[in-house]
């Protein structure tokens, strides 16, 4: 089996802040860190390669930085890692950046074919779930997303069956190698690397491949030139025209607070106090 | 130090081909699990009428289902209409009977090939990330996610989606360009759901698929349907007591079950105690976990950040919690208390547990005639 892992460096948001005067965002000192959703997929690549043998390719695209993410993922156990970078990819949006990857990853299937290949279920940056999808079509490879479990590979009969998370219940799919994998969250448990494989991290090659190298045929369909999407403003919302009410009381005890707060919710929102009242 | 967000762009007129000027109309993707419509189509009928009114064109609703749906794909079509649609593209066969991703992106391509509308919006729950994704990428067109917020640009009609980034520290308005359909996902619960009106009618226009079970690689094996009582009903809850970090620690968290418990309310929560483990991921409020609408939503120890905002501030009344007096959640909650959640939480509980107590030793009180 060979897999091979998309992953993302992303700035860790829950670090992310915002300047109150400039509206800006504050990226000195927030760490950048491995997508934690990729990490589920990276999980699952690892332990079919464990059971079934084969190897592990990650896969980023992203300026230079971001091979740290890539060391990362060899430090866990990833045998190669890809880093495709190129000024060229600048500005990508979902669909630029599938175009890119989708090439690559022919191009790695170049060297050793591909059995699957993995992605989280999103980014928590951008949040969009669509890489996946599109490095899909456009490799041509069947789409499997949110799966919560793989059920079985059955490499000689080129098939594997999963569980997908679906609306209303969870969907028992099988489909033909090679196809993509769009991993769910707490799907697995991310292993702790050993010491051989940090140490092997720290010294070993990782790839860079500019456009050229990753195979890109056609130049309109990366970056900026190839996104059909622009960001025409980023904003903060305008706060509500009336502050929240503040409930405070002079040396008031915490019951006292309470009681007031009941106090203004039933005189102001009588919807809420009907509710209640259907609980009592 | 902070650098800005973004270069301060000059708005840019969109210019189409010609080609693309032909695609009119504004598109819903009606979603339907078990026979029946997800609220989350509705919901985005009521957003597709305003779009479709203000660019003078019409509301059309794309129903797939296998053939074996029979007259209950008409049903769909019906309620389409009877939330706003004036046409339903309907198609059926034998291939659509589960969802899957291959046949689904090829009808919905197929549709959009040959009827050309200008907007194509679906709901953001699984099966339409999963078909948005594909059939964009298909039709190499933009696709903006999770929006918040849909308007046209008066200038040149185009689709103005306004959706959380930067991890949900900021917003953003995004455009496609010269592509059409302009496509994007709405998450469950974040626009209003429209009033119905029985009895509207609108007409069906049904177009074939050609596409045969043997030329399809995926099967469903079997479908397990969910123990709804064991799932957390988040999105459709009247009420809900959320925690965040404010809480200090893990155990804190009871705290806010304990207040959940006597308010017969359910449990959410903030990304970071999510990301922290304090509570399971299907309780987390905000961009990346549930929307919710509910009429009373108290937030103790969270500090509001847009990334949660954008998931709880269609509550009616919003009741925020927090020692730091200058945290963003009191820009938009209608109640505030700044202090110590951990004192406050249980004089909460103990006011509500007397007041439901009291209510329910009262006699029922009459309804006016």
């Amino acid at each position: 089996m060979h897999s091979v892992v998309c992953i993302k460096q992303v700035p860790d948001s829950a670090q992310i802040r915002v300047h109150p005067v400039t509206n800006t965002i504050m990226r000195q000192g927030v760490p950048a860190i491995v997508n934690p959703y990729d990490l589920f997929a990276l999980e699952e690549a690892l332990r079919l390669r464990d059971q079934l043998g084969g190897r592990v390719t990650v896969i980023s695209m992203g300026p230079t930085q971001a091979e740290v993410a890539l060391r990362k993922a060899l430090s866990l156990g990833a045998d190669d890692a890809i880093l495709v970078t190129d000024k060229a990819f600048a500005g990508a949006d979902t669909l630029a950046t599938s175009y890119a990857l989708a090439a690559a990853i022919r191009q790695i299937g170049k060297e050793l074919p591909v059995d699957l290949v993995f992605t989280g279920k999103q980014t928590i940056d951008g949040d969009t779930a669509q890489v996946g999808p599109g490095i899909a079509r456009r490799m041509g490879l069947q789409l499997l997303t949110y799966v919560s479990r793989i059920v079985e590979v059955a490499p000689e009969r080129r098939e594997i069956v999963v569980e997908r998370r679906a609306e209303g219940g969870v969907q028992v799919l099988q489909t033909r190698l090679p196809c993509l994998i769009t991993m769910l969250e707490d799907s697995n448990r991310m292993r702790f690397g050993s010491l051989p494989d940090a140490l092997r991290a720290a010294r070993q090659e990782v790839r860079h491949w500019d456009k050229t190298a990753a195979g890109i045929e056609d130049v309109t369909k990366i970056g900026l030139k190839g996104s059909p999407t622009i960001v025409s403003k980023v904003f903060t919302p305008s706060p509500r025209a009336e502050k929240a009410e503040m409930i405070a009381i002079e040396d008031g005890s915490p019951a006292d607070l309470a009681a007031a707060l009941l106090g203004r919710i039933a005189a102001r929102f009588p919807g809420v106090e009907k509710e209640l009242a259907q609980r009592a | 130090m902070s650098e800005p967000t973004a270069p301060v762009k000059k708005k840019r007129k969109v210019v189409l081909d010609q080609r693309l000027q032909a695609y009119r109309g504004v598109w819903v993707y009606i979603e339907h699990e078990r026979g029946r419509v997800h609220p989350v189509s509705l919901e985005l009928l009521g957003e597709g009428r305003k779009l479709a009114d203000t660019l003078g064109v019409e509301l059309a609703g794309v129903v797939m289902a296998g053939v074996d749906a029979g007259a209950e794909a008409r049903g769909y079509c019906q309620t389409a209409f009877e939330y706003g649609a004036d046409l339903c593209y309907l198609m059926q066969s034998d291939v659509l009977g589960e969802y899957r991703n291959e046949p689904y992106t090829q009808g919905l391509t197929d549709l959009v090939n040959a009827y050309q509308p200008e907007i194509l919006l679906l709901g953001a729950t699984t099966l339409g990330r999963d078909l948005a994704g594909s059939v964009a990428t298909t039709l190499n067109t933009g696709l903006t996610a999770d929006c918040t917020e849909l308007a046209i640009d008066p200038d040149d009609r185009s689709l103005l989606s306004t959706r959380p980034t930067f991890g949900g520290s900021l917003l953003c308005t995004i455009v496609t360009l010269n592509y059409r359909p302009q496509m994007a996902t709405v998450r469950p619960r974040v626009m209003a759901m429209p009033e119905s009106q029985p009895g509207r009618t609108g007409r069906i226009v049904e177009h074939g698929l050609l596409l045969a079970e043997a030329d399809i690689v995926t099967k469903v094996l079997e479908f397990i349907a969910d123990d709804r009582r064991d799932t957390p009903q988040l999105p459709f809850a009247d009420i809900i007591v959320a925690g965040g970090r404010g809480l200090g620690k893990p155990e804190n968290f009871q705290l806010i079950r304990d207040l959940a418990k006597v308010l017969g309310a359910e449990v959410g929560a903030s990304r970071p105690v999510v990301q922290a483990g304090w509570v399971e991921a299907d309780r987390q409020v905000g961009q990346s976990g549930k929307t919710v609408r509910p009429k009373l939503y108290i937030a103790a120890g969270i500090s509001g950040a847009i990334q949660h905002r954008v998931g709880m501030e269609g509550a009616d009344c919003i009741v925020a919690i927090n020692n730091d007096p200058d945290a963003p959640i009191f820009e938009f909650a209608h109640f505030g208390i700044v202090g110590d959640v951990a004192t406050i939480l249980p004089a909460l509980t103990e006011a509500f547990w007397v007041k439901l107590k009291r209510q329910a030793s009262l006699p029922p009180q009459e309804e006016a005639a």
